[in-house]
């Protein structure tokens, strides 16, 4: 092989970021810790291509034809299950880890484009409840601030399982974070770093999950949706379990799902992409009889319109969007840029989501960094945002002639490569070849 | 006193027979026959009512409970008032694991014994057994009392924060972070009162006190398990 300069050979094993790991991990002795999701490139839906109408397929027109974007969730046992006007959701994000404004924004946005916030691992706030027309109330391992009243002001309870980023492994929110309101919420002396337990106190396996559901209608009447969300791993078997343990909807969280804090090593190498995680929760759903009556949610890297309806097509029947929810609400905003480089980072780059000294005044407890962030105008953006994306993904549905995002289907999809052929399963563009035999 | 019988209604007809009772109530005492082991018995109730349980209960009796006395004149399975916020539960018979599990107020009283995980990420509420609690009782149990009349299984109080433990008995193995403490003068005022509450004769003097030796609250490399 030849090289311009032989001395600034560049190693393709042990490259310059595996070099400064190395040596972060010798000076210091312990594995990084971060915000954001999974930064190597993996398959994902930019692999893959929508086959818009033409001869065969007969499209809709522009901006006017009806092309609906409703959505409803939980209709299997809940008495009042939920309707969205759009089937894009905000996903679980602790308060705690964000700030009580940025929760407040959330609810603004979703509750201005029809759709629902979730709680997250510090519990349900005031704020939160009051701004979000839809909230959807998490019952995580640690339970904390977990009381009934809560629950029965939830309009859907989501029992975290798992998330993608970290499937298998318990919350952190480090001492620096954990203010006198944390503190007092989570019931833990103030600056603790704090770990979320990574199982449910009392229940272990499928078979008690299915008498912790119970418990939790019976609490609660039997009104509203129980759904459960799990990190994308063994998503086919997960799938199947928990609709036979009584979920209404399932959350699918793929590997490149956004988090608040957890070790680097996890974000990376833990999980499989939400692309390869979709198709094999709805195959799950099909065979037992029960797809689009369990609704399958699906998160994890969703950015743009395209996403949206890419995850449609494949069978899901809404999506949940965190890290880019936050990006609308400013996070890593250039605007920031100098801030962003006097703590180590730049405009762009920011995740270390933990430390609590974001510029942006989102993942922090700091007053004055909280003040930075103005939950009508972060609510208004992410409204806009919503709204963009679900314009983008309806001229998607109507190039290809469908009247409802619902109606998109695999048979729309083509992939750009073989891995991503092989984990959608569908044809590689210009051939009818899906790699890989489906798993029977 | 209002009687049902669960050979004849259903869970969900109790459950809400007495979560109609939230608002206004209308009858304070309650029975509940032929529970056969029946899962999700009485929980949610957010009123002060007396719940009298002739029989077995299955996983969840009482949990979240509000206000109400609930005694189950039986055994209980997993999770017996888990979560609960205030109000009392006592069991006569055994209770099974995770009993009291994040419970953030009230007062759970076992008379038998409690399998494993009692008290389990315990978050202010008070237990006590009066027989013996199986292993990692107290895992990681931020606030509240564990009093334990008998003996206590393995890894007892495994990375706890700041819940109050007091064990009779010997103590199969302390858990992470969890260490024997002096019995000050104002534990065994907080222990006698329990035992009180709980109608436990016993002499608080012959309890040792289990904490946190808060040594794993902030990272440190040198805590971690290699
Ligand atoms: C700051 C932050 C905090 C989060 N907190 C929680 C949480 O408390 N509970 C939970 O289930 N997921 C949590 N998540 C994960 C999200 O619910 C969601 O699964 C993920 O962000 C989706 O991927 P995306 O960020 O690529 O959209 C968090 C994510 C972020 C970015």
């Amino acid at each position: 092989m030849t090289h311009k300069n032989p001395g600034l050979r560049e190693s393709a094993t042990f490259d310059i970021d595996t070099l400064a790991e190395i040596d972060r991990a010798a000076t210091t002795g312990i594995y990084d810790i971060r915000g954001f999701g999974a930064k190597r490139k993996m398959p994902h839906f930019d692999d893959l291509l929508f086959l818009g109408a033409s001869m065969s397929r007969y499209p809709l027109e522009g901006y006017r034809e009806k092309c609906a974007t409703d959505v409803v969730l939980g209709n299997r046992f809940a008495k009042k299950p939920i309707h969205l006007d759009i089937p894009v959701t905000i996903a679980g994000m602790s308060f705690g880890a964000l700030s009580a404004y940025a929760k407040e924004a959330l609810g603004r946005g979703a509750t201005q484009m029809g759709t629902s916030t979730t709680t997250g691992d510090g519990g349900m706030t005031p704020e939160e409840r009051g701004h979000s027309n839809k909230l959807v109330y998490q019952y995580l391992p640690s339970r904390y601030g977990m009381n009934p009243d809560d629950l029965r002001k939830a309009d859907a309870i989501e029992i975290v399982l798992g998330q993608g980023a970290k499937p298998g492994g318990g919350g952190m929110l480090l001492g620096q974070k954990i203010t006198d309101r944390v503190a007092q919420m989570r019931t833990l002396p103030k600056g603790v770093d704090q770990r979320s337990a990574c199982r449910h106190p009392d229940w272990t396996g499928p078979d008690d999950l299915a008498i912790k559901i119970h418990e939790l209608r019976e609490i609660t009447d039997w009104q509203v949706p129980i759904y459960i969300k799990v990190g994308a791993t063994r998503t086919y078997y997960d799938v199947k379990l928990a609709v036979k343990a009584g979920a209404d909807v399932i959350v699918v969280d793929g590997m490149q799902g956004g988090t608040a804090a957890t070790q680097d090593v996890f974000i990376e190498h833990v999980g499989i992409p939400t692309l390869a995680a979709i198709p094999q929760a709805v195959k799950a759903l099909q065979e037992m009889g029960m797809h689009r009556t369990v609704q399958l949610i699906v998160s994890g890297g969703i950015r743009n319109g395209a996403d949206v309806a890419k995850c449609m097509a494949l069978g899901a029947d809404a999506v949940a969007i965190g890290t880019a929810a936050l990006v609308a609400l400013g996070c890593n905003h250039p605007k920031w840029a100098e801030e962003y480089q006097r703590i180590g980072s730049d405009a762009g780059y920011y995740d270390d989501y933990h430390e609590g000294k974001c510029p942006a005044g989102i993942s922090t407890q700091d007053k004055d960094l909280m003040s930075r962030l103005d939950p009508e105008l972060g609510g208004r953006r992410l409204a806009n945002y919503l709204q963009c994306m679900i314009l983008e993904a309806q001229t998607i549905a109507r190039a290809c002639g469908k009247s409802h995002l619902h109606n998109l289907e695999p048979e729309d999809l083509v992939a750009l490569s073989v891995e991503s052929a092989a984990m959608a399963k569908v044809p590689l563009a210009g051939t009818d070849w899906i790699p890989g035999t489906p798993f029977q | 006193m209002k009687t049902i019988d669960l050979s004849e209604t259903s869970t969900r007809d109790l459950n809400q027979a007495l979560h109609d009772q939230r608002g206004e109530c209308t009858e304070r005492n309650w029975e509940v026959l032929n529970p056969k082991g029946s899962h999700s018995l009485a929980c949610g109730l957010d009123q002060n009512l007396s719940v009298d349980i002739r029989g077995h209960a299955g996983y969840y009796c009482a949990g979240m409970n509000k206000g109400a006395e609930v005694t189950v004149h039986g055994s209980a399975g997993v999770g017996v008032a888990e979560n609960m916020m205030s109000g009392t539960v006592r069991v006569k018979g055994d209770v099974s694991q995770a009993a009291g599990a994040t419970a953030r107020g009230g007062l759970l009283v076992v008379e038998g014994n409690a399998g494993a995980r009692c008290g389990i990420s315990l978050k202010g509420a008070d237990i006590v057994v009066k027989g013996s609690v199986g292993h990692m009782s107290c895992f990681m149990a931020q606030a509240g009392t564990l009093v334990v009349c008998g003996d206590a299984g393995d890894a007892l109080g495994d990375s706890l924060y700041e819940v109050h433990i007091y064990v009779k008995g010997s103590v199969q193995s302390l858990g992470a972070d969890c260490v024997e403490k002096d019995m000050r003068e104002e534990h065994i005022r907080e222990l006698s009162d329990l035992l009180k509450r709980a109608g436990v004769d016993d002499d608080p003097l012959q309890f040792k006190r289990y904490g946190s030796a808060r040594k794993l609250y902030n990272f440190n490399i040198d805590n971690a398990v290699l």
